[in-house]
């Protein structure tokens, strides 16, 4: 843990275990690359001109006030918004390398290998089971024992194990709204994605469940590239390695959580992060 | 004036229009099932028979049995008119209408008497009724049992030994019609297939005399032997149920035997007491909803009919279902949404409202003419010119009310899908599932209990049509039933019976208005029953859909 002499706002960056050595975004592994990125909603621009590196293995987090683009630009990341009715994109967006939006891309396999939680649980109206066997059974037909282990593991994985291990077979509609949103996460990282997409996870639960939340986070992210978007600036402090503030479609500054939210480098972010607005 | 204008603004006269309204429409309804209840399910309670003299018009004076079946009052004004004998200052008087039976013997089973004119009427215990499964009811005196000529019982003895013949002559009944109908019935099917097998032959070129002709030959004689051990059997139990008869005392006077081979039932409704009388009506309504009918349907059951209704129902919400859903996913899932899409979807809409007969005609012109047609010239040429699917049947009435429910099935499932959370398809999607898996393992289940909706309302919409079935495959009377025991045991190229058209049948196009007029109701009363059973059976379903999906409603 490095001393900071900078003023925090009373942010309390050091919640949790932060990795004891210095984060630098230059020294990161890529794993997405977003260049020269624009979005359109059909006459409206959502997104101007977004250039980030997002790196591997770390939890990265989108801030920014509603409507800021930061959720349109997390479902960017899965082609999510190929769903949606009159949208455009412009620029390129790599994972590993490979161009996402290229002509050969196959869009369910890109979004097997990157996995996302969305803002409100919502679970299958199935068992818990097969809320978390859904994924797997869809990349054909694995063996009854095979699926077992796999479904443990994820479940066991998204810290949700102990408490339905007895009722695996019930229905997932059943679960509280904090287990709903694990249930989400386990279905999601069951079929082992390579970037956890997590849109406002804990917007709609109550704080010990948001807590919960948090803590899986954390410990997902030695396997998992995490990026959460989040409008709770606390939550992005606690759980987040690297910061993105975003405002009105423009990526204003994107750093290490730290600096961020003690030193902010741009006028904007010190603003918003201080409660100026927003 | 302030008090009413406030009692206005109250909400009150609101609610009253609203209450009476409901009520209204409850007491409607709980009438006409009153009403069709009533009517029907007293028909099959056994009436007292009454003796009396009746003086006619004329002074004669005869003697009348028979059972009151209606009754009504006439103005005396119209009675003078004829000729008929009433006394000054008398206004209207009462009128029956007596079922007397007996049309063998007396021409007419009904006829109409002045309360006026009847004289000394009694009810002796001894007068018996006969269920005849020809020439209707008979009434009378029964005077001996005689068994190929010679009198076994008289008087008192004749009753009890009557019954027990009667017992016997039951049994072989039921025999005869199992040979008759399930044996016979199986080695002519087969005897037919034999025949088209040998035409198919014949058009293929093949020789006369070739092994194939010779193998065909073979089996029609191992038919044909066994045709003849059935006949033989069902020669001797013909012979043996005509060895009993009866003599009995009619209206008239006269004597005359029946033979009781003829005889469905018979009783003494003036004897029975309230038990046996609950008895007899529990067979009777057990007759009428599991026998086949009698007499140009104006007697017996209507199984054929109830059969021919749910069967056709069951294949019509075959046909729809997976027809109405794949139409309905297309529009809601794939078609972009446009002014053409709006267009169809409009149009669809509106086909519900299209008069069913029109469905009909279609039916007639596409499914039979066009469809089956060219049915039987590709694959039944063997049976030509006698159609195999060129004519009505099981199959294009189906169809046919396939068609004309469709739009409710698609409005419905297209409603069920559009209730379907973006969220949840998103989240499918975010695991790599494509749009079609996503459809296919989560948003079809879900939208399953609106499909349900669609086909429920498909399904009342179907039973009640009567119109376009009469183009397409409905009969007064259908040999056999849609689903039996030959090989292929479904047989969609069949006529069928059908509860809705059994009453337009019975109503109208019976001999014998008079004595069809209650069955007319007792088949409209099962008709709403089968609708309401289907219905529910429907609705179970549906709600246990419903629990199983009880999707994210917060």
């Amino acid at each position: 843990m490095t001393e900071s002499t900078a003023p925090t706002h009373g942010f309390d960056i050091s919640a949790m275990d932060r990795d004891a050595r210095q984060l630098r975004l230059a020294d990161e592994t890529v794993c997405l690359e977003v260049s020269d990125l624009n979005l359109y909603y059909g006459e409206k621009q959502a997104l101007n001109n977004i250039n980030m590196r997002i790196p591997k293995q770390r939890v990265s987090a989108f801030i920014g006030p509603s409507g800021c683009g930061k959720s349109t630009l997390l479902r960017c990341f899965n082609r999510m918004n190929d769903l949606v009715d009159g949208v455009r994109i412009e620029g390129k967006i790599e994972i590993d390398g490979e161009d996402m939006y290229g002509p050969h891309v196959n869009v369910a396999e890109l979004r097997r290998r990157i996995g996302m939680v969305f803002q409100k649980p919502n679970p299958f109206p199935k068992s818990i089971y097969e809320n978390v066997a859904y994924g797997l059974r869809l990349q054909g037909n694995p063996g009854k024992r095979e699926l077992d282990e796999v479904v443990e593991k994820a479940l066991r994985g998204a810290a949700l194990w102990d408490e339905v291990k007895d009722r695996l077979h019930d229905s997932a509609l059943g679960l509280s709204g904090g287990q709903q949103q694990r249930l989400v996460i386990a279905r999601s990282i069951a079929i082992e994605p390579e970037v956890l997409l997590l849109d406002e996870p804990a917007s709609a639960l109550d704080p010990i469940s948001t807590l919960k939340i948090e803590e899986l986070i954390y410990e997902l992210k030695d396997q998992y590239t995490i990026v959460i978007v989040t409008h709770n600036m606390q939550q992005a402090a606690r759980v987040s390695d690297y910061t993105a503030f975003m405002f009105m479609g423009d990526l204003v500054e994107f750093g290490d959580t730290d600096t961020l939210f003690t030193n902010p480098r741009k006028k904007q972010t010190e603003d918003y992060i201080t409660g100026r607005y927003g | 004036m302030k008090d009413i204008k406030q009692w206005f603004r109250s909400g009150s006269p609101w609610v009253w229009l609203n209450a009476g309204a409901v009520t209204a429409s409850i007491v409607m309804v709980a009438a006409l099932i009153m009403l069709i209840a009533v009517r029907g399910l007293g028909h099959f309670w056994a009436k007292p028979i009454f003796e009396a003299e009746y003086v006619e018009a004329d002074g004669t004076t005869i003697r009348l049995i028979g059972e009151i079946h209606d009754s009504e009052r006439v103005p005396a004004e119209r009675l003078r008119d004829k000729g008929v004998a009433v006394a000054q200052g008398v206004e209207t008087i009462q009128r029956f209408l007596v079922k007397t039976g007996n049309r063998d013997t007396g021409g007419l089973d009904f006829r109409w008497a002045l309360e006026s004119q009847i004289r000394e009427r009694h009810f002796p215990e001894e007068l018996i009724a006969l269920e005849r499964y020809e020439w209707g009811n008979f009434y009378g005196y029964l005077k001996s049992v005689k068994e190929s000529g010679e009198i076994i019982a008289e008087g008192e003895a004749a009753w009890p030994e009557l019954l027990t013949r009667l017992q016997r002559v039951a049994e072989l009944h039921q025999q005869i019609k199992a040979i008759e109908k399930v044996e016979i019935g199986a080695v002519n099917y087969n005897m037919e297939r034999l025949r088209l097998r040998g035409r198919s032959l014949e058009l293929d070129g093949e020789e006369a005399g070739s092994r194939r002709f010779v193998t065909l030959d073979e089996e029609r004689a191992v038919l044909q032997r066994e045709y003849e051990g059935l006949q033989r059997n069902l020669n001797e139990l013909l012979h043996q149920v005509e060895r009993d008869s009866i003599t009995a005392e009619v209206m008239d006077g006269r004597i005359v035997e029946l033979p009781l081979a003829q005889v469905v039932r018979a009783y003494r409704p003036n004897a029975m007491g309230m038990f046996s009388k609950i008895g007899f009506y529990m067979s009777k309504l057990w007759e009428f909803v599991s026998e086949d009918p009698r007499e140009a349907n104006t007697e017996g059951g209507i199984f054929p009919a109830i059969f021919g209704t749910v069967l056709m129902v069951i294949l019509m919400s075959i046909f729809v279902t997976p027809f109405g859903v794949v139409a309905a996913v297309y529009l809601r899932e794939y078609a972009k949404q446009g002014p053409l899409t709006r267009t169809i979807r409009i149009a669809v809409n509106n086909l519900a409202g299209v008069p069913s007969i029109v469905y009909g005609v279609f039916g007639l012109g596409f499914f039979v003419y066009f469809l089956g047609g060219n049915i039987d010239q590709l694959f039944f040429p063997e049976a030509l010119p006698s159609p195999t699917f060129g004519t009505g049947g099981l199959m294009w009435a189906s169809l046919t009310l396939a068609i004309l429910t469709v739009p409710v099935v698609i409005v419905a499932t297209e409603e069920g899908l559009s209730r379907i959370p973006r969220s949840i398809r998103e989240g499918s999607m975010a695991l790599g599932a494509t749009k079609a898996e996503t459809l296919w393992r989560t948003v079809l289940p879900m939208a399953s209990p609106a499909m349900m909706t669609g086909l429920i309302l498909a399904v009342a919409r179907a039973a009640g049509e009567v119109a376009p079935l009469m183009l397409v495959g409905v009969v007064k009377l259908a040999p056999s039933l849609g689903l039996d025991g030959n090989y292929p045991f479904l047989h969609l190229d069949r006529k069928f019976m059908h509860l809705g058209f059994h009453i337009y049948d019975v109503g109208f196009q019976s001999p014998n208005v008079e004595a069809a007029r209650p069955l007319v109701y007792a088949t409209a009363l099962l008709l709403v029953l089968v609708i309401v059973l289907l219905n529910l059976a429907a609705i179970a379903i549906r709600n246990h859909l419903r629990e199983k999906y009880r999707a994210l409603e917060h």
